[in-house]
């Protein structure tokens, strides 16, 4: 009996050791390979960290599904945006000319572009669409400037890991890691449906992050900032959201 | 089902007053079957609350790949919303409770969607679905179903034997909640992921686009919850002791008196 029971013990001793030493090196692994998102500590992190980990490692380089021309809304839904206030009418009354767009941290050459500027960027356009987290969704035309085009504009460093993206409304500031920040759909919009984009959809300048739901699509985009950890913007948690209890991955 | 070995409850091994009916359990379900059971109970119901606290934020409905306030619904639930910028009739908007609801729904998704891998792999693997899933040839003849769905239709209590082996109409609703309706929806809730649907976008498309596939998710939650009620109702209706006691703790006593 006691050596059974004794053996029992060395046996499922090992076996405990091995597995928190396998989830422990799973872990390691994860973080080197960029698979843990940094809202992965909050209640129900575990599985939004599964959620993060499985897309990056199987869907990593996919496309935004594109719709032809016909399929644009006719009749988009623009979310209600809480009042902008003087600062933004003085911009918007002179036609955002003075608007610009603020690149710092962990870049070789930080630069601060007008719209102008942006605008005579190599452009890119795509018809997809926008999914709200409600569960309400439109698809429209949308045309600017790939982000990974202004990243080796300004010389972004290579051990960056995230871009901070903050609006003009200071309220709403969202970060994603390289795998979005680089893919080729990923636009600093400046056009939607064939014209300037309309303020109430996100104008002068949105970010559109079409494999995301439409909370990491942040309008009036004044600053961007590369940084290799996001420690240190806000609680730690990577954007806004998680700190309003949504999830920092809208991947779903 | 093989022959359950009997053995004798322990706890009633007092002397002092041996009882006149020893009350034997057998075997009835297995473990892996008992905590796949539960697992997928607390799993579906986190899905459930927070699926409606999901939906509560846009209560209407639409076909197609897109849909919104200035679009014509498919159809509308007339109830409140948490959101003020649905026209609901209603003159006031229920609190917000998406942001834990979310992360809850996917957390226990994935709970739902590996204990259901372990249950499959278990029931294909060790014969659960061929030995207690899978009705007998003989008991889908068109006669056999009638006096099955005719004993259902008029509350007949069911038999002993319906406490060792699941009935026809048991087994077939089993199998489909299974190996249907569970697939779809898993399946349509992938479909609203705007990084699954860019990784497979055919598997939108099939299903009419994501719109469509937010409808479809809706109905087959609709389905499951009826599931749910007619399993709970069956439940109490064979017996609510002796079959939660089988599911719990694996064993079912016998109704035989021995003495």
């Amino acid at each position: 009996m006691s050596k059974i029971s004794r053996r029992k013990l060395i046996t499922t001793g090992l076996a405990a050791t091995a597995g928190v030493a396998g989830l422990g090196v799973a872990a390691k692994l994860a973080r080197r390979y960029g698979l843990i998102p940094p809202d992965s500590g909050v209640l129900y992190g575990a599985g939004e960290t599964l959620t993060y980990a499985a897309q990056r490692t199987l869907t990593r380089h996919s496309m935004a599904r594109e719709f032809s021309p016909s399929d644009i809304s006719k009749d988009p839904f623009a979310n209600e945006v809480a009042p902008l206030g003087d600062a933004f009418q003085r911009l918007q009354h002179g036609a955002f000319a003075d608007w610009r767009l603020t690149v710092d941290g962990m870049a070789a050459r930080p630069a601060s572009f007008s719209l102008a500027e942006l605008g005579s960027f190599p452009r890119s356009s795509q018809i997809t669409f926008v999914a709200c987290e409600e569960g309400w969704s439109y698809i429209a035309e949308w045309s600017g400037v790939p982000l990974s085009h202004v990243l080796d504009r300004v010389g972004a460093l290579s051990q960056v890991r995230y871009v901070v993206y903050r609006s003009f409304q200071p309220d709403w500031w969202e970060s994603i890691d390289m795998v979005d920040a680089l893919h080729p759909q990923t636009l600093l919009t400046l056009g939607m449906n064939g014209g300037e984009l309309p303020v109430r959809f996100g104008g002068p300048l949105r970010m559109r992050v079409p494999r995301q739901l439409g909370y990491k699509s942040v309008k009036y985009i004044t600053r961007l900032t590369l940084t290799d950890s996001l420690k240190h913007f806000g609680k730690g948690l990577g954007s806004a959201s998680p700190e309003g209890g949504y999830a920092w991955y809208a991947g779903i | 089902m093989g022959t359950p070995a009997e053995f004798e409850m322990t706890g009633q091994t007092s002397a002092r007053e041996a009882p006149q009916v020893v009350e034997t359990l057998q075997p009835r379900h297995s473990a892996l079957v008992r905590v796949t059971h539960w697992l997928i109970t607390v799993s579906f119901l986190a899905l459930l609350v927070t699926g409606v606290e999901i939906l509560i934020s846009h209560p209407r409905f639409y076909w197609g790949e897109t849909g919104n306030v200035n679009m014509r619904p498919l159809f509308t639930l007339h109830i409140p919303s948490s959101r003020d910028t649905v026209p609901t009739g209603y003159g006031y908007v229920l609190p917000d409770q998406n942001g834990w609801s979310r992360y809850l729904h996917f957390e226990a998704a994935w709970v739902a969607v590996l204990t259901g891998l372990v249950y499959l792999a278990f029931g294909f693997f060790r014969g659960h679905f061929r030995r207690n899933l899978l009705p007998d040839r003989s008991d889908l003849s068109p006669r056999a179903l009638a006096t099955s769905i005719g004993n259902h239709l008029r509350f007949k209590r069911p038999g002993e034997e319906d406490a060792w082996s699941y009935n026809t109409l048991q087994r077939l609703t089993y199998l489909i909640v299974i190996f249907v309706l569970f697939p779809l929806i898993i399946w349509t809730g992938l479909a609203l992921s705007p990084a699954f649907e860019g990784a497979f976008p055919s598997a939108v498309s099939v299903l009419g686009g994501r719109q469509s596939a937010r409808t479809l998710h809706f109905f087959v939650t609709i389905s499951l919850v009826l599931f749910l009620l007619i399993h709970i109702f069956m439940v109490w209706f064979a017996g609510f002791r002796r079959r939660m006691r089988a599911m719990i703790t694996g064993r079912s006593g016998a109704a035989k008196e021995r003495a």
